[in-house]
């Protein structure tokens, strides 16, 4: 019998999709001696649509199985044991066979994520198999002096990942040239915005590009520490970063005269956050390490010239760390080869919402949005209409689909008002209300602004109200441009980020779905059904079996009926809580 | 503005005074004191040893190390991670990122206060379930999603996360 390698994906929504149930089943199966396979673990595949993920690989080649729960890895494994060959109706990927999922990878172009899913984020031979650190050995080995290594990040055209897209190259030549005895470089690890977890994903796949890219930022501005400041709400990625800044020091790639060079002294260590969205922007995230309030600061004077402690300090993306050593390994020319003209290389997507094929989907700049959706992520669930995607979350807005030949770079996107953001792409198709989805991101941001400046915390606050009114069916003319009128002084009038961006899912709205907006105000309606106080709950006849659940289920004892006879919905009792609609089991109440 | 989550002593379970401070306490601080930028790393430790921040902790702190009670009490009710009220023997957080409210995550929510007959943040008064909203647990493709202690429960709807409770209240029981 063939020897097989079985590898199980035990990224966070692995895990959570039960994938540490199948790991823990194979590692039972390994002492059965009709079983013969090499089990090894890795991080996040990228198909979460399809998680639990296990693949599968012999000499004759290799089979991703997706949806792989005990008894179906039971299945595969006796297949592959027994006959020698894959179980191809639950191969969701293979180079030769022609399955949904290729689509899914081939149409991206892994950089950043290039050992994501490939590696065992806990093993330091496979990172180094996989050319971990040979980007800074070549640095030091070639003795490429700092001022060529930061040409090489502004050559490569790379900018900042987290969303802004600050030029990386420029970032580091400010902070190079700001002189002291301490320096520090700082990864933004505080993936705030609901929805993205790219982030997350690159930490807990493959933790020791983003070590390297710190490394070779300390080398070229002469960084004496480094911090990587983490939501505490990813525990899996704190773990695995701990491990590989353990690792790393072992091998004298952290610590004093590391790569055999002396008075090159830089360390890292990990700070958890507390979990503030502001601490996102970079003086909040100072702050926040300094251990006080995570408040902004004015700047000037930027990070460059006094961030932590006062220090000269560098803070990039955990997206851009990880692309740094392969712009050194593989040249800067490779990297801008892909992309636009300002936008060059790839950029993470967290692909979710009412989208087939939700996951990680690394795909190079200039991409349109029409393609990520309907070629790599397989169009809408349910085949239903495609009306928007949002980007950049709550500092973001809403591309609609007319636009959806809208090229992914940062220019192209800004133009349409939403912005490229960390990396959240969240596809909403005909029955997400967009009045609903302004709301609740404004409600994310009155929670999350931190008070300091009066237009973020009371703007934010009065903006809110409005929108719960009109959501309420309590909207009134007016309410439209007041809305307007209050985001283009808050975005005026706010110190940071936060601030300066928190009206835009609103104003994003309006552009684009000014008359869903008009329905909720003037007609009391809400197009795709989802605002409660809107919606008309009534018995659909045919359906309706006279079970009596929601008549027992109603608060306001507003369903009549006999049992075994159709009931009825008395509109003038009626609270509009929806209790009937999420309790019955026939499908039978009909929202109008 | 996190205002809800000032001190409220609202019940026998909720009362402060009777939480007794541990030795586990001396080594955090032990290990904290003197060092910069450490009242977050302080109040995490403090929080993982009784689950929330209590007001004797404080205190405590305070006295051996001169930090400010007002810095600390600024700092926990900055962020959300920490807790001012003791919390229940199971910790739900319902996950109201963006993707978990497209597929709504309300629905879960709701019918989870409902089976418990508490609001969001409250606890029950057996003191075994606290409720909270959460804003992004990063499971998005698993949407709605809900995390119950250490595990996350994915592609939920009100009926299959009434079933999952149901299952921890009944094991609760036995």
């Amino acid at each position: 019998m063939e020897k097989i390698k079985i590898t199980v994906g035990l990224g966070s929504c692995g895990i959570a999709a039960g994938a540490g149930k199948t790991y823990d089943k194979l590692i039972e199966w390994q002492q059965d001696v009709n079983y013969n396979f090499e089990l090894a673990k890795t991080s996040c595949i990228g198909m979460c649509f399809n998680e639990p993920l296990v693949e599968v690989s012999s000499n004759q080649g290799s089979w991703l199985y997706g949806a792989v729960d005990e008894k179906r890895m039971q299945e595969i494994l006796n297949y592959h044991s027994i006959k020698n060959e894959p179980l191809t109706k639950y191969v969701v990927y293979s180079e030769n066979l022609d399955t949904p999922g290729k689509t899914y990878f081939d149409g991206q172009v892994k950089i950043a994520l290039r050992n994501c899913g490939y590696i065992d984020p806990e093993n330091m031979n496979e990172a180094e198999a996989s050319g971990a650190y040979n980007a800074i050995k070549k640095i030091v080995s070639e003795k490429l002096s700092a001022d060529t290594v930061i040409q090489m990040v502004l050559d490569s055209g790379l900018r900042g990942r987290g969303g802004a897209g600050f030029p990386t190259g420029k970032k580091w030549q400010f902070a190079k040239s700001y002189s002291g005895d301490e320096k520090y470089v700082i990864c933004n690890a505080d993936e705030g915005d609901p929805g993205a977890f790219m982030d997350r994903s690159l930490l807990e796949g493959d933790p020791h590009s983003v070590l390297e890219g710190m490394i070779i930022c300390a080398y070229s501005i002469g960084a004496t520490g480094g911090v990587i400041y983490c939501r505490a709400e990813y525990p899996l990625a704190i773990i695995r970063l701990n491990i590989a800044i353990e690792q790393s020091r072992s091998k004298g790639y952290l610590g004093k005269n590391i790569f055999g060079l002396q008075g090159f002294n830089f360390d890292i260590y990990v700070k958890e956050g507390a979990g503030a969205f502001v601490c996102g922007e970079e003086t909040a995230l100072i702050a926040s390490i300094e251990g006080k309030r995570g408040m902004p600061n004015k700047r000037p004077p930027f990070p460059a010239e006094a961030g932590l402690w006062g220090k000269p300090t560098n803070i990039n993306n955990v997206e851009t760390w990880a692309n740094i050593p392969w712009i050194i390994n593989n040249g800067p020319e490779k990297y801008a080869a892909y992309g636009t003209e300002k936008s060059k290389g790839t950029k993470v997507f967290a692909l979710t919402g009412k989208i087939k094929n939700g996951g990680l989907v690394e795909v190079p700049m200039g991409i349109t949005v029409n393609e990520i959706i309907f070629k790599l992520g397989g169009g809408i669930i349910g085949d239903k209409q495609f009306k928007a995607v949002q980007l950049g979350g709550p500092s973001g807005g809403c591309i609609p689909a007319h636009l959806g030949e809208t090229l992914i770079d940062y220019d192209s996107v800004q133009a349409t008002g939403a912005i490229m953001g960390s990396g959240g792409m969240v596809v909403m198709d005909e029955t997400t209300c967009m009045v609903d989805i302004a709301r609740f991101f404004l409600d994310f941001t009155v929670k999350e602004s931190c008070g300091k400046c009066t237009f973020c915390r009371i703007g934010t606050k009065r903006m809110l109200e409005i929108l719960e009114r009109i959501c309420d069916g309590q909207g009134a003319d007016g309410d439209i441009e007041k809305l307007e009128e209050l985001g283009h002084q808050i975005i005026e009038n706010s110190l940071c980020g936060l601030g300066q961006t928190a009206p835009n899912p609103v104003l994003s709205t309006i552009r684009y779905f000014r008359n869903e907006y008009e329905a909720h105000i003037y007609d009391k309606k809400c197009p795709a059904k989802v605002c409660k106080k809107l919606i008309t709950y009534m018995v659909d006849e045919e359906k309706c079996t006279g079970c009596t659940i929601c008549a027992v289920k109603c608060p306001t004892k507003a369903i009549s009926g006999e049992k075994k006879k159709t009931h009825f919905v008395h509109q003038e009792l009626c609270i509009k809580c929806g209790a009937c609609f999420s309790n019955c089991n026939f499908d039978a109440i009909r929202l109008v | 503005m996190r205002i809800q989550r000032i001190y409220v002593n609202n019940s026998e379970a909720n009362d402060q005074d009777k939480f007794v401070i541990t030795n586990e306490l001396d080594e955090i601080i032990a290990k904290y004191k003197g060092k910069k930028g450490s009242i977050i790393p302080l109040l995490q430790g403090v929080q993982a040893v009784f689950g929330f921040l209590p007001r004797a902790a404080f205190e405590k702190i305070a006295e051996e190390t001169g930090l400010e009670l007002s810095d600390m009490y600024g700092v926990a009710t900055f962020y959300t991670q920490f807790r001012l009220n003791p919390v229940g023997k199971h910790i739900i957080k319902v996950c109201h990122g963006t993707a978990c409210h497209v597929q709504n995550a309300n629905a879960v929510s709701e019918a989870l206060a409902e089976e418990l007959k508490i609001k969001d943040g409250e606890t029950t008064p057996d003191g075994l379930f606290t409720l909270e909203s959460v804003a992004c647990l990063g499971c998005c493709s698993l949407a709605p999603v809900m995390m119950i202690d250490n595990d996350t429960y994915g592609k939920l709807n009100n009926k299959s996360a009434l079933k999952v409770l149901r299952e921890i209240a009944k094991k609760e029981k036995q």
